[in-house]
């Protein structure tokens, strides 16, 4: 048995022209005007007036924290998280426990991710033995186990021994993957708690200046230049780091970026109320950072949207800002901050909404059969995204363990009314489907492939 | 004002509330029954992340001679050193009822996280956190200050006019914090005298109310101030790169006793205690008539009492904004 067939009426694709989206046997089958007289007589109608149809974002920056950490998320809670915001396709990083530094590891949160259906998950694999910074971890087995890790990061620690970092960029390009690097000196930063500034100052929280993402970025860029290797820098934070890869690109070395939600729309003032849901690595900066960053993203020095999703249980963060511990969900938020502080302020179309949160990502991942078109025969993993609505992002829009949301009680404009992943739905009117629904049209469509 | 927090927020007027309410408490204090019973049956609880024994037995003292209970909880060798957590702690001390809690905690802004949690509704006294403010050393400065100036016609009046010389480790201070916000509502003009290490990040930046110079001589020179306060020097600074050593320290920033007999002749010197002798401020200039030192310690009591009894008997100003 397949999984039924859907008729998408009326919806809006990223260029602006209006179609109609029939979805059979995990595949748009139909794209244009009047798909109705394509489709069988029992195929499930979805009105989309009014929806932008946007292909499956991919979040190339995710904490699903299975293993080691299931009671901030699993592979299965974050995964609904990612189908709430509109992914289809999410990279764990491998700060699990044991590290995902062993094809055994990557492949077990691979499985985790297709039994549950809600998202395909490709694990990331550490650079380092154990994220120590010491020895490269077995980084081929990763590459040609059956989870295929092309996207190698420590993210959390930075690869902070230049040799290392050397050897990383040049044994990774071997297998045809990327080093994700979290760019953050060290020694410049011990104990820091947020953005070094005359704010960090006033409040006593000792600062994390940004030279200290600029300078690792700045030795990265040019180790990849000389060695020839691919880099991709994570959670660009400030306006130096965002002028560095501008120059590193113009130069042409093989450099991707990615700057996070959260980074696109709040700054370090958010601080002062001492409230630990704001406490984030890298932190929150300046307003003048926020803005480099969204005009990063317009003309293209910064590639990508990342969430850097980061689950955290309610003890981590209620307690004195020190003691917090650092990150924020983003999943179910992405999309709608995007909107908010990218495509209301006209810096992006929806065209460019999907370059930088579906084809570039999957691009950088090498993420295989991932469509980022709406051509016909293409492979149908969507969203269908409300851009009219104006509401005020509530608990109820988190779909993941965690609550740990630092736009809880902001407004923000759209939300995701339908996910689609391979051609069934995770999410529908707003709702996260149930995990055994899900995981049932997962096993249908395993069992068509295979057939 | 129901909680203290910082002196960042404090307006004027609530200033000088608490100063000439200060004066009340002195008068009391020079009396041969040195007790009030305007907090009798109240419940204070000095609540100690760090340690600091001179803080908080002058709170203790003030909130008895209030009449009021007083309960330390010290987090070494307590359930904090367990791991238990700030907001357990609160549920814990407001289930026994505390009326007031006066809080030292290594993390700055965690009394601020207490008094806006839904843990503890009482009022919440900052009594120094991490390098962020410690209000009520800035109160009892300006205390001692509006006293050796004004004596008894303090009350009423503020610090317009008055030149504050604040040497030392500014960067880690919240002393220097607390005193700079404080010193600019009253209408002093303050400036910082440190090693560009030890000055916060951003202060001249940003336009701190403050001057900031890095050459004591010069400034002594220069602004002949009325007040010179030196600030402790940790040794741990010296490991840490702030400056090579003790020695070259003292050269260049310490009070010695060349710089004490070069100050105008009514220029108090203050410290905010505990003295390094011989590093940050020679024996001389510590012992010599200028020094507020002791005075500080006993104005201390005084002011600590004047912000226990407005905040805990509620007699702080209604409808202020919160402090």
């Amino acid at each position: 048995m397949s999984n039924p067939t859907y008729l998408i009426v009326g919806a809006t694709l990223p260029t602006g022209e209006r179609a109609d989206l029939l979805v059979q046997d995990a595949r748009l089958t139909h794209v244009g005007r009047d798909a109705s007289g394509e489709s069988s007589s029992d195929a499930i109608r979805i009105d989309a007036d009014g929806l932008v149809a946007l292909p499956g974002l991919v979040d190339l920056h995710t904490h699903l924290r299975e293993p080691g950490f299931e009671q901030s998320e699993t592979v299965l809670s974050g995964t609904r998280a990612a189908a709430a915001g509109g992914f289809t396709s999410v990279f764990p990083m491998a700060n699990t426990l044991p590290v995902s530094d062993t094809a055994g590891v990557v492949e077990q949160v691979m499985t985790l991710g297709d039994d549950a259906g809600y998202a395909t998950v490709r694990p990331i694999g550490a650079v380092t033995v154990g994220l120590a910074g010491e020895r490269l971890s077995e980084i081929g087995a990763m590459a040609h186990s059956k989870a295929r890790v092309r996207v190698f990061s420590d993210d959390g620690k930075c690869v902070h021994d230049s040799l290392l970092m050397r050897r990383a960029l040049e044994y990774v390009k071997t297998f045809d993957g990327v080093v994700a690097q979290h760019a953050q000196d060290p020694r410049l930063t011990e104990n820091a708690q947020m953005n070094e500034g005359a704010l960090s100052s006033e409040l006593g929280l000792k600062g994390w200046p940004a030279v200290a993402e600029e300078s690792v970025i700045a030795r990265d860029v040019l180790l990849a230049e000389h060695v020839g290797a691919r880099l991709h820098v994570c959670h660009v934070s400030t306006a130096g780091s965002v002028e560095v890869i501008r120059w590193a690109k113009s130069r042409g070395i093989v450099v991707t970026a990615e700057a996070t939600p959260h980074h696109l729309l709040l700054t370090e003032d958010l601080a002062r109320s001492y409230d630990a849901r704001y406490k984030v690595n890298p932190p929150l900066r300046r307003d003048e950072d926020v803005r480099a960053l969204r005009e990063g993203l317009a003309d293209g020095t910064i590639d990508i949207i990342a969430t850097d999703h980061a689950p955290h249980p309610r003890e981590s963060k209620e307690s004195e800002w020190d003691a917090a511990s650092f990150g924020m969900v983003g999943l179910e938020s992405a999309l709608s901050v995007a909107q908010t502080a990218l495509v209301d302020t006209g810096l992006l179309t929806w065209n460019d909404i999907a370059r930088v949160l579906s084809r570039t990502p999957a691009e950088i991942g090498r993420l295989a059969d991932h469509s980022h078109s709406f051509e016909p025969g293409s492979p149908a993993n969507f969203a269908l995204h409300d851009p009219s609505t104006s509401t005020t992002f509530e608990l109820d829009r988190l779909a993941g363990k965690s609550d740990n949301s630092p736009f809880l009680g902001r407004t923000l404009s759209g939300r995701v009314e339908h996910t689609f992943h391979h051609g069934y739905p995770t999410v529908s009117a707003g709702r996260v489907l149930a995990s055994d629904t899900v995981a049932a049209s997962a096993a249908r469509w395993k069992a068509g492939i295979t057939s | 004002m129901r909680h203290l927090l910082s002196t960042k927020n404090l307006s004027r007027d609530e200033a000088l509330q608490i100063l000439d309410v200060a004066e009340d408490m002195a008068a009391v204090n020079e009396r041969e029954v040195r007790k009030l019973p305007a907090l009798r049956g109240k419940t204070i609880v000095n609540l100690f992340f760090e340690d600091s024994t001179r803080t908080r037995i002058s709170f203790e003292a003030a909130a008895k001679r209030l009449s009021a209970d007083v309960i330390n909880f010290s987090a070494k060798g307590s359930s904090v050193s367990k791991g238990e957590s700030l907001k357990d702690t609160a549920q814990t001390l407001a289930a026994m009822g505390a009326d007031g809690v006066v809080i030292r905690h290594h993390a700055s802004g965690a009394p601020q996280v207490l008094a806006e949690s839904d843990w503890i509704d009482a009022p919440i006294v900052n009594a120094g956190d991490g390098t962020h403010e410690h209000p009520t050393q800035a109160l009892l400065d300006a205390f001692t200050i509006r006293r050796r100036l004004f004596g008894s016609t303090s009350r009423g009046r503020d610090l317009a006019g008055v030149s504050v010389v604040i040497v030392g480790d500014i960067l880690h201070s919240r002393v220097a914090r607390s005193n700079l916000w404080l010193l600019e509502t009253l209408g002093a003009a303050v400036t910082f005298v440190a090693p560009a290490t030890l000055i916060p990040f951003g202060a001249e930046a940003a336009n701190w109310p403050a001057a900031i110079s890095y050459d004591l001589d010069g400034t002594l020179r220069e602004t002949r101030p009325d007040v010179v306060m030196m600030l402790r020097i940790q040794s741990e600074r010296m490991n840490a790169a702030f400056f090579p050593n003790a020695r070259e320290y003292a050269r260049e920033w310490g009070l010695d006793d060349a710089r004490l007999a070069a100050l105008g002749p009514d220029t108090m010197v203050m410290h905010p205690g505990p003295m390094n002798r011989g590093l940050e401020i020679s024996a001389a200039a510590a012992d010599s008539p200028r020094s507020t030192v002791l005075e500080q310690v006993a104005n201390g009591v005084s002011v600590r009492m004047a912000v226990l009894y407005l905040l805990v008997s509620g007699q702080a100003g209604e409808g202020k904004a919160n402090a």
